[in-house]
Parts: structure tokens; sequence; C-alpha cells
């Protein structure tokens, strides 16, 4: 795309923002009123950012574009501290979210003989309809079975002979447990491929995904303030996950300036074409880094590295930056160990702690203590190594850490609660 | 002989937890020793069809190893225990850990035996007519 081009779309996208009164007011704050005002680059990156905060503050409908009679469907993510963030969609921007979505399956090599299993939420998340409408674009059979219900998911995947699943990584971990518990193996399913997003997840546990399910497991993302999933996906020589046409990516350090290709910082995007909730600069306070060029599967334009960390995961813990997955980095480097750990983060007096827990497994387990203190001891060194800071870790039993079908909670941070109380 | 191995947190009731399963099981505990941290323990237990028994623990979400160890009758007189220690050591034996028990039928005092070179324990209990 030309910087003519690329100009004349963010215009484009310009004109619809300013039909909604909360982009009418942000704009006239840096003098645009017509698109036109946008001459340059340069230009354009004046425009302030718009985070979840301003969905809340504008809640329901402050941001749309256009009348809720042009809306055919709304979406939402659960706000934790009250409303919830609400997006609309046009019927011209359902067809536009399926074309993104199948075209990124095209990419991964899935193809209207697949049966695609969604195991994705449906509902006010867009995770479980966004794959699906893709899915049906794409010519694919679906099997909208939504989240949950563990059993029934592998009895359906094997009966109907699902080559596709689409859900969090971390749920397709828990089915590759269950499956053995339900006395069935790999070989029983004929799957070979996963699409899994909706949380950060790291490439050991892509490894482990894909040897435990015997499938290529690629990674899918979005958020519901820019469409949903489908923003980008990987294709199948898996060297990042390529970003939509409809996408204009940037990428911010913390004070909001716009980084060059290949650093790494907090993710911004503003669509192009989207009519019903058009998205300007929207901070997704994910952490990522973007190239720009071409790849062997047709795809032309930006690509950016896997999700690993979000701004709002961020602890700070003794002063030092920690991302979770960091922590769950250290452990898995160590080896032999399965990717069920929980981040304790504590004060006592003025000194924050860290606590690790993980889980023994059959390999990890051994008979002589000095031999699991030994395990105990590499664990700390790594995570010491890579985050500077001192962790203690505990070997806890196996399954005594909750699991979740959806989203698995790995932190809890009692100096927040001790704040509440 | 085969051990079972038992990874128990240390928290209250755990052991006894593990006993109860055990019991539930309807194994009979021959032999028994508790290894443990501030935070964990290593239960370490000789039953009848050690297989068997490790097979139901892991249904029941326990980590459980299976490791051999030797059994050794001790003379029931003071520096039985070193004496026979002492021939085995001479053999080049490398004892990891041990503990001991008294066989009911015959009040007759054992140890088991864990030691880190199977090979060369096989090859002094058999050349000291060990059993
Ligand atoms: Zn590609």
């Amino acid at each position: 795309m030309t910087q003519d081009e690329l100009l004349l779309h963010l215009r484009k996208t310009i004109a619809q923002v300013l039909k909604a009164p909360y982009y009418k007011k942000r704009l006239a704050e840096v003098g645009i009123y017509y698109p036109g005002d946008v001459k340059s680059l340069e230009d354009f990156r004046k425009i302030p950012l718009t985070d979840k905060e301003a969905l809340r503050q504008n809640y329901p409908f402050g941001l749309f574009a256009e009348p809720l009679e042009k809306m055919v469907r709304i979406h939402a993510s659960s706000g934790t501290t009250g409303k919830p963030t609400v997006v609309g969609y046009t019927r011209e921007d359902i067809q536009l979210w399926a074309k993104i979505v199948a075209n990124g399956l095209r990419r991964a090599g899935i193809t209207s003989n697949d049966v695609v299993q969604v195991a994705y939420g449906y509902g006010l998340f867009t995770g479980g309809m966004g794959l699906h409408y893709g899915c049906e674009e794409l010519g694919a059979l679906v099997i909208p079975i939504s989240g949950g219900n563990t059993q029934r998911q592998l009895m359906l995947m094997r009966d109907f002979g699902s080559t596709v699943l689409c859900c969090t990584p971390s749920y397709a971990l828990y089915l590759a447990d269950s499956l053995e518990e339900e006395g069935m193996t790999k070989e029983d399913l004929k799957l070979r491929v996963g699409i899994f997003g909706a949380e950060p997840w790291t490439e050991q546990m892509r490894a482990e995904i894909e040897t435990r399910l015997g499938i290529r497991a690629l990674d899918i993302y979005g958020l519901s303030e820019t469409m949903g999933p489908g923003v980008s996906l990987e294709c199948l020589k898996g060297e990042g996950l390529h970003i939509d046409e409809n996408f204009y990516p940037e990428i911010l350090d913390k004070d909001g300036n716009v980084l060059p290709e290949g650093e790494t910082g907090e993710l911004v995007l503003t669509s192009f074409n989207k009519m019903g909730f058009p998205g300007l600069r929207y901070r997704t306070k994910d952490i990522t880094s973007i190239t720009y060029g071409s790849c062997t599967c047709g795809h032309t334009g930006w690509t950016m590295k896997r999700v690993s960390a979000r701004v709002d995961d961020m602890l700070i813990i003794r002063g030092v930056n920690v991302f979770p997955s960091q922590i769950e980095e250290a452990i898995l480097s160590v080896g032999g160990i399965e990717p069920h750990y929980l981040i304790v983060v504590d004060r006592e007096g003025n000194l924050d702690t860290l606590e690790v827990q993980i889980e023994v497994n059959a390999a990890s387990f051994n008979d002589e203590i000095r031999e699991l203190e030994e395990l105990q001891q590499r664990l700390q060194t790594k995570i010491h190594e890579i985050l500077n800071i001192a962790a203690r870790v505990r070997l806890v039993e196996p399954k005594s850490i909750p699991r979740s079908e959806g989203k698995a909670k790995r932190v809890i941070d009692k100096r927040k609660e001790k704040q509440l109380s | 002989m085969l051990q079972l191995s038992i990874f128990l947190e240390n928290a209250q009731g755990r052991l006894a937890d593990a006993l109860n399963t055990l019991a539930d099981l309807q194994v009979n505990i021959r032999a028994l020793s508790l290894a443990d941290t501030k935070d964990y323990g290593v239960l370490r237990i000789i039953v009848e069809n050690p297989e068997e028994v490790a097979e139901k623990l892991r249904e029941r979400n326990c980590v459980v190893k299976i490791t051999q160890v030797w059994v050794l009758k001790v003379p029931d007189s003071p520096g039985g225990l070193a004496g026979q220690l002492n021939k085995l050591v001479a053999e080049g034996v490398n004892v990891e850990y041990m503990y001991g028990f008294v066989e009911k039928e015959n009040e007759q005092a054992q140890v088991v035996l864990r030691v880190r070179d199977a090979e060369i324990m096989q090859a002094a209990m058999d050349k000291l007519a060990l059993k």
C-alpha cells in the first residue's frame, strides 16, 4: 500500500468516525473537522488514542457511527468493573468480518472440505460467532458447540470427524488431558489444525498442544473493539500473524510515540471499511511488534508477532516489570513440567514476594528429595535469570491448581486484595 | 523388590488422605517411610502388587513412582546393621537412603535400601549371599 493509498483509507475512516459524537469531539480537540484536515501521516498521529475507558464512559452506544436501525448485531465484552464495552455491526460489517476470518483461515490451509468445531463461547463474546461466520463464508462444515461440556466435545469431535478445532489454547490443553481420561487417543480423532486465541500463549504451549493432539496449532488474534477474532492469523509458514488488510497497525511506546518496524510496544489499531463501529487509533493493550512484507502464502502487508503479554497483565514486583508469560517461559524451559502454574504475589512488610506454584507430574517427580530440591532450585535460578528478581518455587500436587474451561487464571495478587480490605 | 513413592504436599491432612486412599484400595502397607521438607514430602511404601496399586493411585490423581529397592535382613544384635552395611560399602555400593521395619511374623528386623547403582548392589548381594 502506498502512502497515498494509506492516507485515502485513513480519511475514509475519519469520515465515518466523525458521525459518532465521541470521535467528533476528540478530533475537534486536535483541529480535525473534515477528513481532508489529515494531510499526512504526521497529522494522523496527532489524533488522540481511544481505549476501553472511552467505551465505558460512552456506554452503551456513544461510539456508534450509524443509527441503531442500520445495526444488525451487538457484541460486548464483560467489564470486570461494572459496565460492559458494547460494539455494534451493520449488515455490511458482518459480511466484511466473515470475509476477513475466511481469508485468514484460507491462508491457514483450511478449506471447504474441513469440519470445524467451534468451541469458543457463543453469545455476546465475539469468539464463537466470529469463527462461525468465517467458516461458513469459506464453505467449511461448522459444529457450533460453543465452550465447555468437555466429554461431549470429545465425543462429537470423534463421531463427526472434526478436522479443525477453534478454542482458547488453555482449553485445548484441558481437552488433551480429558482425552486421556476418556480412554481415547489422538488417533481416534481426525483433527489436523487448531485455531487458538483469546488469551496469550507461548511457543512451548504450542509444542505441547501439537504433540498431544497431533495437530498444527495456529494463533488467531482479535478483539471485539476492533471487530473480533480474525484481525490477524498465522499461516502455515508460522512466521507471525498476518494482519488483515482492513486494519492499520501502529506500535507505540509507553509515552505514545510511534515505534519503527520490528520494535516491541503496544499495538494500536485503526479499521478500514467498517461502518457501524469504526475504530480510530484504538489501544489494544496487547504487546507485540510488526513488520511489513509479503509471505509465500499470498499475504502482503503487516505481520505481527504473537502477543506474549498485555499492558494490563504487567505486574510490578519490587519495582521490576514482570509479565506472567516470562515466568511461564522459565518453567517450560526447565522442562519436564506441564504448564500448570500459579503466580502468587504478596507483600511482607515493605517487600513484595513472588511465589510460583508448580504442579509436579509423573515426568518431573523423583523419589529422591535431593532431585526434587534440585528441580526447585533450577526453576528458581531460571526465573531469576529471566526476571532478575528472586522467586520462591513451590512444588504442589497435580490438579491442585484450579482448572478453567475458558481463560486460565495464572496470577493471584494478594497486594490488591489487601488494599481493598 | 519394588517400592512405591508418592508425592505429598506438606499440608494438613494430606498424609492421612493418602493413607485413607490406600485403605480404601485394601492395600496392606508392609513398610513405610516419610521423607519431608518444608513444602512437600515423599511417602515411600512397600506393598503387595506394587504396579497394580500404582495404577489405582494414578487414577486418583496421585503422582507415583516405582523404584527398585532391596530388603535386607539384619541380625537383631548391636552392630548388626553396621556389619551388613560395611560389607556392602566394601563392594562399592552407594546408599541413597534406607529405612528399617520389623517383619511381624518372625519379629525379624529388616531394612529397605535404595542405592545409586542397581547392578553393583545385585552383584554385591550375590557375592555376599545376602537376602
Ligand atoms: Zn504467510
